[in-house]
Protein backbone atom coordinates (compact mmCIF):
# COMPACT_ATOMS: atom_id res chain seq x y z
CA UNK A 1 0.00 0.00 0.00
CA UNK A 2 1.16 3.08 -0.72
CA UNK A 3 2.42 5.94 1.79
CA UNK A 4 -0.64 7.96 1.05
CA UNK A 5 -3.06 5.65 1.88
CA UNK A 6 -1.87 5.31 5.15
CA UNK A 7 -2.88 1.82 5.59
CA UNK A 8 0.71 0.78 6.61
CA UNK A 9 0.61 3.68 9.09
CA UNK A 10 -0.92 3.36 11.63
CA UNK A 11 -3.40 6.78 11.11
CA UNK A 12 -3.10 8.86 7.98
CA UNK A 13 -1.88 12.02 8.47
CA UNK A 14 -4.64 14.52 7.66
CA UNK A 15 -6.91 12.28 9.81
CA UNK A 16 -5.32 13.02 13.24
CA UNK A 17 -7.38 16.00 14.07
CA UNK A 18 -9.49 12.92 15.77
CA UNK A 19 -12.75 13.01 16.82
CA UNK A 20 -16.38 12.18 15.13
CA UNK A 21 -17.26 15.59 14.11
CA UNK A 22 -13.95 16.54 12.44
CA UNK A 23 -14.59 12.89 10.46
CA UNK A 24 -18.40 14.18 9.54
CA UNK A 25 -16.93 17.10 8.38
CA UNK A 26 -14.21 15.72 6.38
CA UNK A 27 -16.18 13.22 4.70
CA UNK A 28 -19.12 15.68 3.72
CA UNK A 29 -16.18 18.20 2.36
CA UNK A 30 -15.08 14.85 -0.19
CA UNK A 31 -18.46 14.20 -0.92
CA UNK A 32 -19.07 17.64 -1.98
CA UNK A 33 -15.34 17.53 -4.39
CA UNK A 34 -16.70 13.91 -5.38
CA UNK A 35 -19.63 15.04 -6.98
CA UNK A 36 -17.72 17.03 -9.13
CA UNK A 37 -16.36 13.96 -10.95
CA UNK A 38 -19.85 11.56 -10.74
CA UNK A 39 -18.87 10.09 -7.27
CA UNK A 40 -20.24 10.05 -4.00
CA UNK A 41 -18.99 8.97 -0.61
CA UNK A 42 -20.54 8.77 3.09
CA UNK A 43 -19.04 7.61 6.09
CA UNK A 44 -20.36 4.37 7.77
CA UNK A 45 -20.16 4.11 11.42
CA UNK A 46 -16.94 6.24 11.61
CA UNK A 47 -14.81 3.42 10.74
CA UNK A 48 -14.45 3.59 7.15
CA UNK A 49 -16.33 5.49 3.73
CA UNK A 50 -17.95 4.33 1.40
CA UNK A 51 -17.71 5.49 -2.01
CA UNK A 52 -19.99 5.49 -5.42
CA UNK A 53 -20.38 5.95 -8.65
CA UNK A 54 -24.02 6.60 -10.68
CA UNK A 55 -23.19 3.14 -12.20
CA UNK A 56 -23.88 1.88 -9.32
CA UNK A 57 -20.35 1.18 -8.65
CA UNK A 58 -19.37 0.98 -4.81
CA UNK A 59 -15.66 0.69 -2.81
CA UNK A 60 -15.32 0.42 1.09
CA UNK A 61 -12.30 2.79 1.82
CA UNK A 62 -9.98 2.75 5.16
CA UNK A 63 -8.74 6.40 4.73
CA UNK A 64 -8.52 9.93 2.91
CA UNK A 65 -5.26 8.43 1.32
CA UNK A 66 -7.24 5.89 -0.34
CA UNK A 67 -10.23 7.75 -1.67
CA UNK A 68 -8.20 9.07 -4.10
CA UNK A 69 -7.16 6.34 -5.65
CA UNK A 70 -10.21 4.63 -4.94
CA UNK A 71 -11.95 7.35 -6.79
CA UNK A 72 -9.20 6.94 -9.36
CA UNK A 73 -9.68 3.37 -10.12
CA UNK A 74 -13.66 3.87 -10.28
CA UNK A 75 -13.16 6.89 -12.63
CA UNK A 76 -11.12 5.44 -15.04
CA UNK A 77 -8.49 8.86 -14.56
CA UNK A 78 -6.81 11.22 -12.15
CA UNK A 79 -9.01 13.60 -10.39
CA UNK A 80 -6.57 16.76 -10.25
CA UNK A 81 -7.47 19.25 -7.62
CA UNK A 82 -6.45 21.92 -9.78
CA UNK A 83 -8.83 21.17 -12.77
CA UNK A 84 -10.15 24.57 -13.73
CA UNK A 85 -13.78 23.17 -13.80
CA UNK A 86 -13.55 22.21 -10.13
CA UNK A 87 -11.73 24.96 -8.60
CA UNK A 88 -14.84 27.48 -10.11
CA UNK A 89 -17.48 25.15 -8.48
CA UNK A 90 -15.95 25.01 -4.97
CA UNK A 91 -15.07 28.14 -4.96
CA UNK A 92 -18.65 29.90 -5.87
CA UNK B 1 13.77 8.40 22.30
CA UNK B 2 13.86 7.93 18.69
CA UNK B 3 17.31 7.58 16.79
CA UNK B 4 18.13 10.05 14.57
CA UNK B 5 18.62 9.14 10.59
CA UNK B 6 20.82 11.17 8.50
CA UNK B 7 20.83 10.21 4.64
CA UNK B 8 23.26 11.17 2.99
CA UNK B 9 22.80 11.66 -0.92
CA UNK B 10 24.94 13.07 -4.36
CA UNK B 11 25.81 12.61 -7.46
CA UNK B 12 28.40 9.63 -8.37
CA UNK B 13 32.03 11.23 -7.35
CA UNK B 14 30.41 14.26 -6.04
CA UNK B 15 32.38 13.65 -2.90
CA UNK B 16 29.81 11.62 -0.57
CA UNK B 17 32.38 9.55 1.09
CA UNK B 18 34.97 11.75 1.69
CA UNK B 19 32.23 13.57 3.51
CA UNK B 20 31.27 10.51 5.35
CA UNK B 21 34.94 9.94 6.27
CA UNK B 22 35.79 13.39 7.50
CA UNK B 23 32.88 13.48 9.42
CA UNK B 24 33.66 10.23 11.34
CA UNK B 25 36.98 11.82 12.49
CA UNK B 26 35.20 14.19 14.18
CA UNK B 27 34.94 13.18 18.35
CA UNK B 28 31.18 13.78 18.62
CA UNK B 29 30.74 10.93 16.23
CA UNK B 30 32.00 8.42 18.05
CA UNK B 31 28.35 7.14 18.59
CA UNK B 32 27.76 6.62 14.51
CA UNK B 33 26.46 3.33 12.86
CA UNK B 34 27.39 4.00 8.83
CA UNK B 35 25.33 2.42 6.30
CA UNK B 36 26.96 2.44 2.87
CA UNK B 37 26.43 0.09 -0.39
CA UNK B 38 29.89 -0.17 -1.48
CA UNK B 39 32.71 -0.89 1.20
CA UNK B 40 36.39 -0.28 1.11
CA UNK B 41 37.06 3.89 1.04
CA UNK B 42 35.42 4.79 4.85
CA UNK B 43 37.78 4.83 6.87
CA UNK B 44 36.02 2.45 10.02
CA UNK B 45 38.59 1.70 12.80
CA UNK B 46 36.33 2.71 15.51
CA UNK B 47 32.38 2.97 13.72
CA UNK B 48 29.62 0.84 13.46
CA UNK B 49 29.76 0.46 9.37
CA UNK B 50 27.12 -2.13 7.79
CA UNK B 51 26.94 -2.69 4.40
CA UNK B 52 23.86 -3.55 2.49
CA UNK B 53 22.68 -5.03 -1.32
CA UNK B 54 19.78 -2.55 -2.30
CA UNK B 55 16.80 -4.38 -2.22
CA UNK B 56 13.42 -2.72 -3.01
CA UNK B 57 9.60 -3.35 -2.28
CA UNK B 58 7.18 -2.19 -4.82
CA UNK B 59 3.82 -1.17 -2.94
CA UNK B 60 0.85 -2.37 -3.67
CA UNK B 61 -0.25 1.03 -5.64
CA UNK B 62 2.80 0.49 -7.68
CA UNK B 63 3.90 4.25 -7.80
CA UNK B 64 7.32 4.73 -9.00
CA UNK B 65 8.43 6.66 -5.46
CA UNK B 66 6.25 4.32 -3.36
CA UNK B 67 9.12 1.37 -2.92
CA UNK B 68 10.90 0.19 0.36
CA UNK B 69 14.01 -0.16 0.78
CA UNK B 70 13.70 -3.67 2.12
CA UNK B 71 17.61 -4.16 3.20
CA UNK B 72 17.56 -0.77 5.01
CA UNK B 73 14.87 -1.89 6.71
CA UNK B 74 16.31 -5.43 7.59
CA UNK B 75 19.10 -3.30 8.96
CA UNK B 76 17.83 -0.82 11.04
CA UNK B 77 16.09 -3.59 12.57
CA UNK B 78 19.22 -5.57 13.20
CA UNK B 79 20.79 -3.26 14.42
CA UNK B 80 18.28 -2.34 17.27
CA UNK B 81 18.09 -5.75 18.00
CA UNK B 82 21.93 -6.20 18.49
CA UNK B 83 22.70 -2.92 20.01
CA UNK B 84 19.57 -3.97 22.59
CA UNK B 85 21.38 -7.13 22.88
CA UNK B 86 24.63 -5.18 23.42
CA UNK B 87 25.96 -6.94 20.26
CA UNK B 88 27.21 -3.79 18.88
CA UNK B 89 28.87 -0.87 20.04
CA UNK B 90 25.78 1.96 21.41
CA UNK B 91 25.16 4.21 19.18
CA UNK B 92 23.14 6.57 18.75
CA UNK B 93 22.84 7.93 15.28
CA UNK B 94 22.85 5.91 12.54
CA UNK B 95 24.38 7.48 8.02
CA UNK B 96 22.87 5.95 5.23
CA UNK B 97 24.98 6.52 2.46
CA UNK B 98 23.18 6.47 -0.67
CA UNK B 99 24.68 5.25 -4.17
CA UNK B 100 25.85 8.11 -6.53
CA UNK B 101 22.26 8.00 -8.79
CA UNK B 102 20.02 6.74 -6.13
CA UNK B 103 16.24 8.55 -5.77
CA UNK B 104 16.58 9.17 -1.91
CA UNK B 105 12.95 9.20 -1.98
CA UNK B 106 12.53 5.36 -0.89
CA UNK B 107 14.80 5.54 2.01
CA UNK B 108 12.37 8.28 2.95
CA UNK B 109 9.73 5.98 2.68
CA UNK B 110 10.96 3.36 4.08
CA UNK B 111 11.69 5.26 7.19
CA UNK B 112 8.15 6.84 7.20
CA UNK B 113 6.60 4.00 6.59
CA UNK B 114 7.42 0.44 8.13
CA UNK B 115 6.11 0.11 11.60
CA UNK B 116 9.39 -1.29 13.24
CA UNK B 117 11.88 1.50 11.65
CA UNK B 118 9.37 4.36 12.56
CA UNK B 119 8.93 3.69 15.72
CA UNK B 120 12.75 3.46 16.46
CA UNK B 121 13.83 5.98 14.02
CA UNK B 122 13.40 9.44 12.98
CA UNK B 123 14.65 10.99 9.94
CA UNK B 124 16.83 13.89 11.03
CA UNK B 125 18.06 15.65 7.79
CA UNK B 126 18.48 15.06 3.86
CA UNK B 127 22.42 15.99 3.59
CA UNK B 128 23.21 16.15 -0.31
CA UNK B 129 26.88 17.01 -2.19
CA UNK B 130 26.73 18.34 -4.93
CA UNK B 131 30.36 18.44 -7.01
CA UNK B 132 31.62 22.33 -6.90
CA UNK B 133 33.22 21.69 -10.04
CA UNK B 134 30.85 19.48 -12.57
CA UNK B 135 27.73 20.82 -10.38
CA UNK B 136 24.39 19.42 -10.89
CA UNK B 137 24.70 16.59 -13.84
CA UNK B 138 21.17 14.83 -14.93
CA UNK B 139 17.72 14.44 -13.26
CA UNK B 140 19.14 12.46 -10.35
CA UNK B 141 21.33 14.90 -8.96
CA UNK B 142 18.60 17.20 -8.90
CA UNK B 143 16.18 15.22 -7.31
CA UNK B 144 18.56 14.41 -4.41
CA UNK B 145 19.38 18.57 -4.54
CA UNK B 146 15.45 19.23 -4.29
CA UNK B 147 15.11 16.69 -1.57
CA UNK B 148 17.57 17.54 0.40
CA UNK B 149 17.90 20.26 3.84
CA UNK B 150 21.57 20.48 3.52
CA UNK B 151 24.03 21.30 0.54
CA UNK B 152 27.37 20.90 0.51
CA UNK B 153 29.17 22.00 -2.04
CA UNK B 154 32.55 19.80 -2.59
CA UNK B 155 35.76 20.51 -4.18
CA UNK B 156 35.70 24.17 -3.14
CA UNK B 157 39.48 24.44 -3.21
CA UNK B 158 39.63 23.48 -7.00
CA UNK B 159 36.03 24.89 -7.97
CA UNK B 160 36.24 28.42 -10.07
CA UNK B 161 34.95 31.35 -7.79
CA UNK B 162 32.33 32.31 -10.68
CA UNK B 163 31.32 28.90 -11.07
CA UNK B 164 30.69 28.52 -7.63
CA UNK B 165 28.94 31.63 -7.63
CA UNK B 166 26.43 30.24 -10.45
CA UNK B 167 25.94 27.11 -9.05
CA UNK B 168 25.03 28.62 -5.40
CA UNK B 169 22.14 30.85 -7.24
CA UNK B 170 21.06 27.47 -9.56
CA UNK B 171 20.60 25.49 -5.64
CA UNK B 172 19.17 28.39 -4.02
CA UNK B 173 16.56 28.60 -6.95
CA UNK B 174 15.98 24.82 -7.30
CA UNK B 175 15.70 24.34 -3.46
CA UNK B 176 15.04 27.75 -1.65
CA UNK B 177 14.69 25.40 1.75
CA UNK B 178 17.90 23.86 1.85
CA UNK B 179 21.24 25.50 3.47
CA UNK B 180 23.62 25.11 1.23
CA UNK B 181 27.85 25.10 2.27
CA UNK B 182 31.08 25.16 0.58
CA UNK B 183 33.57 22.19 1.67
CA UNK B 184 37.26 21.54 0.96
CA UNK B 185 38.10 17.66 1.27
CA UNK B 186 34.51 17.21 3.14
CA UNK B 187 35.78 19.16 6.10
CA UNK B 188 31.89 20.68 7.36
CA UNK B 189 30.85 21.36 11.00
CA UNK B 190 28.69 18.11 12.38
CA UNK B 191 26.68 20.61 14.24
CA UNK B 192 25.92 22.90 11.06
CA UNK B 193 24.90 19.13 9.19
CA UNK B 194 22.73 18.03 12.14
CA UNK B 195 21.10 20.31 14.38
CA UNK B 196 18.04 19.16 12.20
CA UNK B 197 16.30 22.55 10.62
CA UNK B 198 16.06 23.13 7.34
CA UNK B 199 16.10 26.31 6.52
CA UNK B 200 13.09 28.46 7.93
CA UNK B 201 10.47 29.42 4.94
CA UNK B 202 9.52 31.77 6.50
CA UNK B 203 12.85 33.49 5.32
CA UNK B 204 12.09 33.82 2.00
CA UNK B 205 11.00 36.48 -0.13
CA UNK B 206 7.17 36.88 -1.32
CA UNK B 207 5.79 36.73 -4.85
CA UNK B 208 8.82 34.68 -6.43
CA UNK B 209 9.07 31.66 -9.01
CA UNK B 210 12.17 30.13 -8.76
CA UNK B 211 14.16 27.88 -10.66
CA UNK B 212 15.16 27.72 -14.59
CA UNK B 213 13.48 24.72 -15.80
CA UNK B 214 15.91 24.73 -18.58
CA UNK B 215 19.00 24.06 -17.02
CA UNK B 216 17.08 22.13 -14.00
CA UNK B 217 15.92 19.42 -15.71
CA UNK B 218 12.33 21.04 -15.81
CA UNK B 219 12.27 21.25 -12.34
CA UNK B 220 11.52 24.79 -10.55
CA UNK B 221 10.40 26.09 -6.97
CA UNK B 222 7.56 28.26 -5.86
CA UNK B 223 6.67 29.52 -3.06
CA UNK B 224 2.99 29.94 -1.76
CA UNK B 225 2.33 32.66 0.89
CA UNK B 226 -1.01 32.29 2.11
CA UNK B 227 -3.71 33.29 4.91
CA UNK B 228 -4.96 31.15 7.57
CA UNK B 229 -5.66 27.73 6.04
CA UNK B 230 -8.53 25.50 7.17
CA UNK B 231 -6.60 22.08 7.81
CA UNK B 232 -9.35 19.61 6.98
CA UNK B 233 -9.23 21.08 3.63
CA UNK B 234 -5.21 21.23 3.10
CA UNK B 235 -4.97 18.05 4.19
CA UNK B 236 -7.88 16.58 1.42
CA UNK B 237 -6.58 18.99 -1.16
CA UNK B 238 -2.82 18.08 -0.51
CA UNK B 239 -3.94 13.90 -0.57
CA UNK B 240 -5.65 14.57 -3.71
CA UNK B 241 -2.69 17.06 -5.12
CA UNK B 242 -0.09 14.34 -4.80
CA UNK B 243 -2.17 11.31 -6.18
CA UNK B 244 -2.67 13.26 -9.03
CA UNK B 245 0.66 14.80 -9.50
CA UNK B 246 2.96 13.08 -6.68
CA UNK B 247 5.69 12.40 -9.65
CA UNK B 248 5.85 15.72 -10.23
CA UNK B 249 5.59 17.25 -6.77
CA UNK B 250 9.14 16.28 -5.60
CA UNK B 251 9.19 18.70 -2.43
CA UNK B 252 6.53 20.09 -0.14
CA UNK B 253 7.64 22.12 2.76
CA UNK B 254 6.54 25.14 4.70
CA UNK B 255 4.82 26.28 7.71
CA UNK B 256 0.94 26.66 7.85
CA UNK B 257 -1.37 28.99 9.89
CA UNK B 258 -4.29 26.44 10.57
CA UNK B 259 -5.91 29.05 13.52
CA UNK B 260 -3.89 27.91 16.68
CA UNK B 261 -1.05 29.42 18.73
CA UNK B 262 1.30 27.81 16.56
CA UNK B 263 1.42 26.88 12.59
CA UNK B 264 1.54 23.48 11.52
CA UNK B 265 5.21 21.99 9.98
CA UNK B 266 4.01 20.53 6.70
CA UNK B 267 7.26 18.60 4.73
CA UNK B 268 6.45 15.85 2.23
CA UNK B 269 8.86 14.12 -0.40
CA UNK B 270 6.85 13.31 -3.10
CA UNK B 271 4.06 10.41 -1.52
CA UNK B 272 6.08 10.72 1.21
CA UNK B 273 4.54 12.73 3.75
CA UNK B 274 6.21 13.23 7.21
CA UNK B 275 3.45 13.79 10.12
CA UNK B 276 2.50 16.96 10.79
CA UNK B 277 3.75 18.90 13.76
CA UNK B 278 1.45 21.46 15.30
CA UNK B 279 4.19 23.83 16.92
CA UNK B 280 2.69 25.88 20.23
CA UNK B 281 4.11 28.71 18.69
CA UNK B 282 5.15 31.26 16.02
CA UNK B 283 8.62 32.19 15.88
CA UNK B 284 8.20 35.55 15.46
CA UNK B 285 4.91 37.95 14.55
CA UNK B 286 4.69 37.26 10.82
CA UNK B 287 2.18 34.34 10.87
CA UNK B 288 1.55 33.99 7.24
CA UNK B 289 1.88 30.48 6.17
CA UNK B 290 4.34 29.77 3.75
CA UNK B 291 4.67 26.56 1.49
CA UNK B 292 7.26 26.05 -0.98
CA UNK B 293 6.56 23.49 -4.11
CA UNK B 294 9.73 22.24 -5.76
CA UNK B 295 8.46 20.27 -8.82
CA UNK B 296 8.36 19.93 -12.36
CA UNK B 297 5.85 21.93 -14.14
CA UNK B 298 4.48 24.30 -11.67
CA UNK B 299 2.63 26.81 -11.54
CA UNK B 300 2.16 28.32 -8.02
CA UNK B 301 -0.75 30.43 -9.35
CA UNK B 302 -3.08 27.49 -10.09
CA UNK B 303 -1.52 25.66 -6.81
CA UNK B 304 -2.98 28.76 -5.09
CA UNK B 305 -6.31 28.89 -6.52
CA UNK B 306 -6.87 25.87 -5.98
CA UNK B 307 -6.18 25.81 -2.60
CA UNK B 308 -8.09 28.95 -2.14
CA UNK B 309 -11.23 27.05 -3.53
CA UNK B 310 -10.99 23.88 -1.16
CA UNK B 311 -10.42 26.57 1.55
CA UNK B 312 -13.27 28.35 0.99
CA UNK B 313 -15.99 25.17 0.50
CA UNK B 314 -14.29 24.26 3.69
CA UNK B 315 -15.84 27.37 5.08
CA UNK B 316 -19.00 27.11 3.98
CA UNK B 317 -19.49 23.84 4.91
CA UNK B 318 -18.89 24.91 8.86
CA UNK B 319 -21.27 27.68 8.76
Amino acid sequence: MCGLCGVILNQHWAEQDGGRRARVFRAALLDRVLDHFGLSLHDWAGAVYVLRDRKGAAAVVHDIGAVWSEAERLLGRPLDPLDAALVAELGR
Amino acid sequence: MKTPVVLVTGFLGSGKTTLISRLLDHPGMGETAVIVNELGEIGIDHHLLRRVDERTVLLASGCVCCVLRGDLVDELRDLLDRRDAGEVPHFGRVVVETTGIADPTPIVMTLLSDPVVRNHYELESVVATVDGVHGLRGPESVKQVAVADRLVITKADIAAPAGRAGLEKQLARLNPTAHARAATFGEVDPDWLFDGAARDPRDLAPGHDRGHRDHDHGVSSGVLFLDEVDWTAFGLWLTMLLQARGQDILRVKGFLDVGGDGPVLVSCVQHAVHPPVHLDEWPDEDRRSRLVFIGRDLDTERLRTSLDAFDRAARQGRT
